[in-house]
């Protein structure tokens, strides 16, 4: 057992845990962080995708001794049920779910294009998403709600931004 | 009813075990429709839906003194957004707002029991009870508020939950009640409200379990999180047939976090204090046994002949003349894999057992059948067990949740007094769900001089579609202790439901046919009930052989198909398919072509028609949808985006099974055992545009439309790929070896 000192979602967390351990199970137990969710433990599906950095990482495979000081988010720093972000908002417009399991991760995976990529083509929009699975079939909405999302996010950004 | 001719049946009728297992003859081709209207004669004082078996209004409704309503619902929410459309229900009967009523789901300590939430019979069940319910709910409490009120029934305007007299005095539903409860029995004559009044029910409701779902929430029962909550994780034998020779505990019960090594048969688990530490143990676990694995599996010969080495029982299930003289016959057989559920989220279950008593909370979709299989396999009182559903990943069928519900009853029983946590691994999951039956269907018809099908002969082979629990020998763990429980002996569901040769009648005017569907007792691989069970196998061969046919006869498949078909709904459904998809106009791009298929799901529930446009590239085998039009009747619509969320959803889902999904096993064990080894559909390759329209028929009756896409999506992709390879693929998927496959067997690219 070792203490790492997590940035999650603005705040910083000790966390008392073996250096193994993936990030996964430290957000999911450790800082009880339902969001990013166990699919496969093996980088296939997408479910436990987070930001590492601004960048998406699964982290099911990152164990939390690589983490360092490098700030993750997930689905809960963007927004709640109650007052949700701009892409989890257009989400909830597009009725973009299902069972709902994959998500988060889609939400994650989206805000990692978006932020970087303002205005992504539908090509590139479904070449990024393309990691991450969805066993209900609800890829046309999430595809809808990830335009929608660009656009929320457009007119949230101050000129010059855009 | 017709009594059978078949011996083997006649034997099954005798003993009761399929007792009105058949419907044949004048039932058909509107068994649904016609059935119902025979039953309604014989049980005039029966209740609507699920209120026949629990008629008590305070088990589906209560409300307390501060006017807030509670609705009880013995079905889960499965992802399917039902939870909403019952609350639509029930808000609508009572004229409440839908975010004042709380609706609890499937609870063995709390709610009526309606069996699994299965078959698209929601709505119908449930949906239909709570509407009676509800209706009459709110006729007695407007009586009471007359009555208390001084004033006619007539004078009193209801909204949301409150009556309001012409003079402006008021009650609510809390008032009058008082906090007591309608304990009474339903009578079932309340009517409920006109459809052209409706302001809540077929109208656009978000879904209520979306906010949380995207915003980190509690939502499943992965995300629950017990005081003093231990994790635990069973190490499954390399194959279903392994012998465990030894295993070594004593090394993994000394590692870190390590709570307890479990070991009873082949039945392996470790219990720790964290859940990434009861991974590892569970590695070191497997590491440390020793196993024997014989082969059990039949070698590696074609699907079909692996499927049809299975002992059947012929049962025939439409008998309708004898084969004319003449005529243009065609004969052609099709094939369907074993396939996986594949949820996304692997099965997990939390279970504790204290003071005598154990609680589970499960993902399955029978809380009751579980709570029954679960008390025999810890030899308890049933009174003993409650089981409460909490949401799952997608099941979309019998998959890993009633099985990791026991593997966590056990584990609860050797580690009292703590709640213990247990989810699958992927490899758990792929290697260990019970799988969507392989199947093998023939088809042999004849034409007549002016292209009619005048003879129908069909086949269906197929192992069992429902192995769920409600006893112990169905549950995984329970066959692996050292006292095994046997599996019971499976049964078809009977007609016109059906299992494997569910749909296996078609939905056609044909004058003389013959369906017979071969039951397998016996599969060598675990099988139950994946979503629509044998209509996703029969629609495809039916659907594919009428397109067959439709050539042979030189016509049109649309017009092919219209002129078999004497339901107006049906035919409503296929024109309307075809016209919005632009059928008539359509002209093919370079490799693209378009599909046609239409089905009545288990010809009783929804009707859906879907034309589609795939594009395939013959040199790398890869297709893909570009577009696809659903056209569907689902009697009256209670939530229409929700509908359509679950027709859209079919059809990628069924895209993703018939080009791409198939279980591969050696003559050990099954092989696929993650997502490399059995791809499902990724975003590249889901179509570009999928429009459902929606045929609304207010006040008639709930369709379960839940599966209705399943089998049409997958014809009508087999039939715009045989257009676009100019070969005609019979076995699924329908994946990229094969379709490279169709340039060395012929035909223009």
């Amino acid at each position: 057992m070792s203490t790492y000192r997590l940035q999650v979602n603005g705040r910083e967390h000790a966390v008392d845990t073996d250096p193994d351990t993936p990030l996964l199970y430290v957000l999911r137990n450790d800082l009880q962080l339902n969001g990013a969710k166990f699919g496969c433990g093996l980088g296939q599906c997408g479910s436990c995708t987070v930001l590492l950095d601004g960048a998406s990482a699964l982290s099911c495979l990152v164990p939390v001794s690589l983490v360092g000081r490098r700030p993750v988010r997930t689905v809960e720093g963007l927004g709640s049920a109650a007052a949700p972000g701009a892409v989890q908002r257009a989400f909830i417009e597009e009725q973009a779910a299902q069972c709902g399991y994959c998500i988060a991760g889609m939400i994650m995976r989206a805000t990692a294009l978006l932020e970087r990529e303002p205005a992504p083509s539908e090509e590139r929009i479904r070449s990024h998403m393309a990691l991450n699975l969805c066993r209900c079939g609800t890829h046309m909405r999430i595809l809808r709600a990830v335009r929608r999302a660009a656009q929320l996010l457009r007119a949230e950004a101050p000129k010059g931004e855009r | 009813m017709s009594l059978p001719h078949d011996p083997a049946r006649r034997r099954l009728l005798a003993t009761g075990a399929l007792t009105l297992a058949f419907h044949i003859g004048p039932a058909w081709p509107q068994g649904g429709d016609k059935r119902a209207g025979k039953q309604g004669d014989k049980q005039a004082n029966k209740l609507p839906g699920s209120l026949d078996k629990e008629p008590w209004l305070d088990a589906w409704i209560r409300i307390d003194a501060d006017n807030r309503v509670t609705v009880f619902t013995g079905k889960a929410e499965l992802g399917q957004g039902i939870k909403t459309a019952l609350l639509q229900v029930a808000a609508e009967e009572l004229q409440v707002a839908p975010a004042r009523i709380t609706l609890v789901t499937a609870d063995t300590g709390r709610t009526p029991d309606e069996g699994y939430t299965a078959g698209s019979h929601s709505m119908q069940d449930s949906g239909t009870a709570l509407r009676h319910a509800a209706a009459e709910v709110r006729t007695i409490l407007t009586s009471m508020a007359a009555q208390r009120l001084q004033v006619p029934v007539a004078s009193l305007t209801l909204a949301d939950g409150m009556l309001t007299a012409a003079d402006g005095r008021r009650v609510t539903y809390g008032e009058l009640l008082e906090g007591r409860q309608l304990h009474r029995r339903a009578d079932g004559k309340a009517t409920p409200r006109e459809a052209r009044l409706h302001t809540v029910a077929g109208k656009a409701l978000r879904r209520v379990d979306i906010p949380a779902k995207v915003g980190g929430g509690i939502a499943y029962v992965h995300d629950l999180r017990l005081p003093k909550m231990v994790h635990a994780r069973v190490v499954r034998p390399p194959a279903p047939g392994a012998r465990l020779l030894g295993v070594d505990t004593a090394a993994v019960a000394r590692l870190p976090g390590v709570l307890k090594v479990v070991r009873d048969g082949r039945f392996l688990a470790v219990i720790a204090d964290g859940e990434y530490r009861a991974v590892k143990a569970a590695a070191a676990l497997a590491a440390a046994a020793r196993w024997e694995t014989p082969a059990t599996l039949p070698a590696q010969l074609s699907l079909r002949d692996q499927v049809l080495s299975q002992s059947a029982q012929a049962l025939p299930i439409l008998e309708r003349g004898t084969a004319p003289t003449g005529g243009r016959t065609l004969r052609a057989t099709f094939t369907r894999p074993f396939q996986l559920h594949g949820a996304i989220g692997p099965s997990c279950a939390i279970a504790r057992f204290d003071a005598g008593r154990y609680t589970v909370w499960t993902h399955s979709q029978g809380v009751f059948p579980l709570r029954a299989a679960l008390a025999e396999l810890l030899g308890v009182d049933e009174e003993t067990v409650r089981c409460i559903h909490a949401e799952g990943s997608g099941c979309y069928g019998h998959n890993g949740a009633d099985d990791v519900a026991a593997d966590a009853a056990l584990l609860a029983r050797a580690f009292p007094g703590r709640p213990v946590r247990v989810q699958w691994m992927r490899e758990d999951e792929h290697g260990w769900e019970p799988l969507g039956p392989g199947m093998v269907a023939t088809v042999e018809a004849t034409l007549d001089a002016r292209g009619a099908i005048a003879w129908w002969n069909y086949e269906v082979w197929s192992p069992s579609h429902n192995t769920r629990p409600g006893k112990a020998g169905n549950l995984l763990a329970a066959t692996h202790l050292a006292r095994p429980f046997t599996p019971p002996p499976a049964k078809p569901i009977p007609q016109p439901e059906g299992s494997g040769d569910r749909n296996a009648i078609p939905y056609y005017v044909l004058p003389q046919a013959r369906v017979v569907h071969h039951f397998q007792p016996h599969s060598f691989l675990r099988t139950s009930a994946l979503r629509s069970l044998g209509a996703y196998c029969n629609v495809f061969a039916i659907e594919s052989f009428m397109d067959e046919l439709a050539q042979a006869a030189n016509a049109d498949p649309v017009a092919f198909r219209l002129r078999h078909l004497d339901d107006p709904r049906a035919l409503e459904v296929v024109r309307l398919a075809a016209s919005r998809f632009g059928w008539d106009g359509y002209r093919a791009g370079p490799r693209r072509a378009r599909g046609f298929a239409f089905a009545r799901y288990k010809n009783l529930a929804a009707y859906c028609a879907i034309a589609l446009e795939v594009e395939v590239a013959r040199e790398t085998g890869f297709a893909r949808i570009t577009r696809a039009v659903a056209a569907v009747d689902c009697g009256e619509v209670v939530n229409p985006d929700g509908v359509r969320n679950q027709i859209e959803g079919g059809i990628v889902q069924s895209a993703s099974w018939t080009l791409l999904e198939q279980v591969r096993f050696d003559q050990t064990q099954v092989l696929t055992r993650d997502w490399a080894a059995y791809p499902i559909l990724r975003f590249n390759q889901v179509p570009e545009r999928i429009e459902v329209h929606l045929v609304d028929r207010p006040g008639m009756p709930f369709l379960g439309t839940g599966e209705a896409s399943q089998g049409p999506a997958a014809a009508a992709l087999a039939n715009a790929m045989a257009g676009a390879c100019k070969v005609r693929l019979r076995d699924l998927p329908l994946d990229r070896a094969r379709v490279r496959g169709t340039q060395l067997s012929g035909g223009q690219g």
